[in-house]
């Protein structure tokens, strides 16, 4: 998608200039565009008259940010307590040997960005993975690859 | 919508609201929490909604389809109540939608099948269920009960009556005694005196006049804790009213919720009560004619657990980057822009609609004293029965886990309990009748943090345990102080040295001294309780340190570099399924025939152990 | 013991002078200062990282770290950002504050190996080797911050700050490339106290 004025201007027109809003509008930018592409980076510090330096800081610090672009579809493994301890580490393992890409990374055709989070508050269900919106419970590693080949 | 103007109008159309439900009319109450989406509920909810619209039946004698936040049994999920049956089911599909519409809404008729059974017996009604029964949903009674989505149900629960009852027949001051009077402490974690904080911010609003703030912290991100999540999403109007209440006392007339972005359903169920409370004059200007105004804002985290303590929070609110300051000052006398600012916890201020309703000594009344009130835990890990539970302040350990969490499957007792999250601490076996109150839980070295209870079987192995909160707090540390920073990263070292059946005692002695200087020396309590995993487990099971140490061995059979992957050849079927999902290519074996695993090459990756049916995979 | 305690002076009463003591030592302190500047004023050696005098303290490095005791309590605080306050006894040098330093001295060892600076801070504290692994030994830098801190507050051009967090922080001007904005004035240099900026700046400085 191309970071066009307009889109960006629809953004910031519903924050006032004070860069207390600096990590909400960087949230809108980021939900727009799937991660923060310079010119939107740039176009924001102007905005709420901070540093770029700042922007930086900010999108660098907060880990829902992406500088760079993500995969058309997610999935996250959750390495909560509970799903740590029902294997979700060796989960994550296999998903990286299956997509040969490392966790945190999107793999080289874009379609997949690997993640872990913690924690997605499904913890009866542990070990969990979310693909895109759906929820797998007790999920493994075969039920997992089926699910990747319907992407 | 339309706004209501004064109090009397409330309460009629309260009135009104109550006198229209028809007590006759079956209600399916679908539980959409957490577990039970997961779980594929909402398919479970349009399965309803199409077989009852498939009847053709007039819409106001229609059975009425409610979807509600958590009903709490999460491993029986998904749940259903039917009322005015009493009915209980569990573990409800799709296909089994279509019997019940026959069977219960349209002849009364009980379907055995999903009744919720446990040791030969079956249980009709969720009020006999063992799991349930020693419970007390106090702050938790409307989630699971009533439609998130809709204000109506809220008000008909009574919503808002608490804040009615503060506008116009209490003063400000009245109000910080009760909540002093009731005991409250912080839900958030650290347990701090609610009404004591409060009246820091007073009496520094006092000194220098200005903006006051109030801000629920919905940050929840304990790992293994969700019971901030069911409330934002299964009652949110209880957060709202306690924060507006909170403000009144306080003289504040804005309030943030500061909720993660990992918690979208929680921002939904937030967003739209606010606006049906703004639509209806319960949330802006002159509420109810009174003359308070009072707002509220969602603020999203983005993906930073240390912004769930205070000045890190505050810092997100304003746009900067995470990183906690060193306190004094508190944000109570420095917060917000500079102004006293109260942060405390969605559930904490959840509680404060009821301490008004039912008084201070009602309150006071429950749990115990020094702990007064319920709390909200998450109960999860190697237990029978999994899921949101709230039980009264000084119940013992054990009884949580082994008569509400039906104990370890195939175990007679669990190993410990972590409590706290990554500040907390494991509380070993012997332990168990340990109280569940602030004080207590501090003595045997944990805390009673946000409401993670993570029970722990002879399968998991401490020193595991200790470093993965380890490792959670190294990603999650901002960074900016050198305790926390290179400390975390350090003590870190030294587990690997021990996972590895590397190190010595004297290690562990060092291990000890850099923990307390880490406590003792780190910016913020992030660092400050980092080694509390490590020192608790170390206490209670110095022997399992000793063993990966000194005999290079670990006894539960976890870490890596210390066991060994084998296959049962009596259990063994040879299917296949384990050569098949090999990485390293390193099981073989002819089919129907017992396979074997070649140790030298195996990474202990755990994946044939993973997938094997029938459970032939030994670890040693 | 303090000497100053009992009824206050006229002196001290019309100049707002805070009585405490230091290692048992009495002094004065005016109303607003710190317990570092206080030392540093009656001679008491702190040391010090991410201090300087021209910017704002942060209490990152914990390295001025005191024990701070009062009405049987004790707290550790960092004395570069806590505010003196009246008939407490502070601890320059106590058992706890000790343990803090030497650890945090010998964690340092291994992250900034390439640190002379350090090498000699670490070794008046008696800590002259480091038992933690060194995965960067060309690295210097303490991410104690002076240098963003200089070029915001006393430059005013900001063209640098700390991006990632925890182990991944760093000092960098955005998207690792040079600063656009930076005016090589060299007062990151300046207050460097690692000498790590003379590897970074020519990262992220201007060309």
């Amino acid at each position: 998608m191309s970071v066009t004025f307009k889109a960006l201007e629809n953004i910031l027109e519903h924050y006032p200039p004070s860069s207390e809003h600096l990590i909400s509008a960087l949230q809108d930018v980021q939900a727009k565009f799937n991660y923060i592409p310079p010119e939107a980076m740039t176009a924001v510090c102007d905005y709420f008259s901070v540093p770029l330096s700042r922007g930086w800081a900010v999108a660098t610090f907060y880990k829902s940010f992406s500088l760079e672009p993500r995969g058309m579809h997610d999935v996250r493994v959750c390495l909560g307590t509970a799903c740590h301890l029902k294997g979700g580490g060796r989960l994550v393992e296999g998903l990286e040997r299956e997509l040969d890409v490392p966790r945190e990374h999107t793999t080289k055709d874009m379609r997949v960005t690997l993640e872990t989070v913690r924690c997605l508050g499904t913890c009866a269900m542990a070990p969990v993975v979310m693909i895109d919106e759906e929820y797998l419970g007790g999920a493994n590693i075969r039920s997992l690859k089926k699910e990747l080949k319907k992407l | 919508m339309e706004r209501i103007s004064n109090v009397t109008e409330l309460e009629a159309w309260r009135e009104n609201l109550r006198a229209a439900l028809d007590p006759e009319r079956p209600v399916v109450r679908v539980c959409l929490g957490p577990g039970c989406l997961a779980q594929g509920a909402n398919k479970v909810s349009l399965a309803f909604q199409s077989a009852i619209k498939a009847k053709k039946v007039e819409a106001s004698v229609q059975p009425l389809i409610k979807e509600t936040g958590c009903h709490g049994f999460c491993s029986q999920g998904p749940l259903i109540n039917l009322d005015p049956f009493d009915l209980f089911y569990v573990k409800v599909k799709p296909a089994d939608v279509e019997e019940i519409v026959e069977t219960t809404l349209a002849k009364g008729q009980t379907v055995e099948r999903l009744l919720y059974s446990d040791n030969g017996s079956r249980y009709r009604s969720a009020s006999e269920v063992p799991f349930y029964k020693m419970q007390q949903k106090v702050v938790l009674k409307n989630v699971g009960g009533i439609d998130p989505l809709k204000i109506e149900d809220a008000l008909m629960a009574g919503a808002y009556r608490s804040l009615t009852k503060v506008l116009t027949s209490m003063t400000p001051e009245e109000v910080i005694t009760t909540v002093e009077a009731a005991g409250l402490r912080g839900r958030g974690g650290a347990g701090f005196l609610t009404g004591r904080k409060w009246r820091f911010a007073v009496e520094n609003a006092r000194k220098n006049p200005g903006p006051v703030y109030v801000v629920g912290n919905g940050d929840e991100g304990d790992p293994g804790a969700f019971m901030d999540r069911t409330l934002m999403e299964g009652d949110p109007h209880a957060v709202l009213e306690g924060m507006a209440i909170g403000a009144y006392a306080l003289g504040a007339n804005q309030g943030y919720i500061y909720v993660r972005m990992e918690y979208p359903l929680a921002i939904q169920h937030l967003s739209i009560a606010i606006e049906q409370a703004r639509a209806l004059g319960l949330l802006g200007t002159n509420i109810l004619d009174t003359g308070f105004n009072f707002d509220v804002q969602i603020n999203r985290g983005a993906g930073a657990f240390v912004c769930g303590e205070e000045t890190a929070l505050i810092a997100s609110l304003e746009g900067r980057v995470g990183e906690p300051i060193p306190r004094p000052p508190y944000p109570a006398e420095k917060g917000l822009r500079g102004r006293p600012t109260i942060i405390n916890n969605v559930e904490t201020w959840a509680n404060v609609p009821l301490i008004i309703e039912k008084g201070a000594d009602w309150y006071a009344g429950l749990g115990v004293p020094h702990s007064t009130g319920t709390k909200i835990f998450s109960l999860v890990g190697k237990l029978k029965n999994t899921g949101m539970i709230e039980v009264p302040m000084g119940i013992t350990l054990g009884r949580i886990v082994e008569e509400i969490g039906g104990g370890v499957p195939g175990q007679d007792r669990f190993k410990a309990v972590q409590t706290g999250g990554p500040s907390g601490g494991c509380i070993p076996y012997e332990l168990k009748d340990t109280p569940v109150d602030y004080d207590s839980l501090s003595k045997v070295g944990s805390i009673m943090g946000s409401g993670g209870m993570i029970v722990m079987d002879k399968r998991d192995c401490v020193v595991d345990v200790a470093r993965y909160f380890l490792s959670f707090l190294e990603e999650e540390s901002c960074g900016k102080c050198l305790p926390c920073r290179l400390g975390l990263k350090s003590m870190q070292e030294f587990l690997d040295k021990f996972a590895k059946g590397q190190g010595s005692p004297q290690d562990i002695d060092d291990l000890h001294s850099l923990a307390r200087a880490i406590m003792k020396g780190s910016l913020c309590a992030l660092g400050g309780t980092a080694p509390n995993p490590i020192l608790t487990t170390v206490k209670y099971f110095k022997d399992e340190y000793l063993a990966h140490v000194v005999e290079h061995k670990c006894p539960s059979g976890v870490c890596r570099d210390l066991i060994t992957y084998s296959i049962n050849p009596e259990l063994c079927n040879g299917c296949g399924l384990c050569v098949r999902n090999c990485p390293q290519e390193c099981v073989s074996g002819e089919k129907k025939k017992p396979h074997t695993i070649d140790a030298g090459a195996c990474i202990r990756c755990g994946q044939c152990m993973d997938v094997c049916p029938v459970d032939a995979v030994m670890v040693a | 013991m303090s000497a100053k305690k009992g009824k206050k002076g006229k002196k001290e009463k019309d100049q707002d002078l805070i009585s405490f003591t230091i290692n048992g030592q009495g002094v004065q302190a005016r109303d607003g200062w710190t317990i570092l500047e206080t030392a540093r004023q009656h001679g008491v050696q702190i040391p010090t990282l991410c201090f300087h005098p021209a910017v704002q303290p942060m209490g990152s490095c914990r390295l001025c770290v005191v024990e701070i005791q009062q009405n049987g309590r004790s707290r550790v605080a960092a004395s570069c950002i806590t505010p003196v306050q009246k008939d407490v006894e502070v601890l320059t040098h106590s058992e706890e504050v000790q343990n803090v330093r030497r650890w945090v001295l010998e964690m340092l060892l291994a992250n900034c190996p390439a640190s002379r600076q350090i090498r000699q801070l670490a070794k008046e504290h008696g800590v002259t080797s480091t038992r933690f692994k060194v995965e960067h030994p060309e690295d210097a830098c303490a991410r104690c911050g002076l240098c963003t801190r200089a070029c915001d507050e006393v430059v005013g051009v900001r063209g640098i700050s700390l991006g990632n967090r925890g182990i991944f922080k760093e000092v960098t001007a955005p998207y690792h490339q040079r600063s656009t904005v930076c005016i090589r004035c060299g007062t990151c240099l300046y207050v460097c106290p690692t000498g790590a900026m003379e590897q970074l700046f020519p990262q992220v400085s201007a060309p």
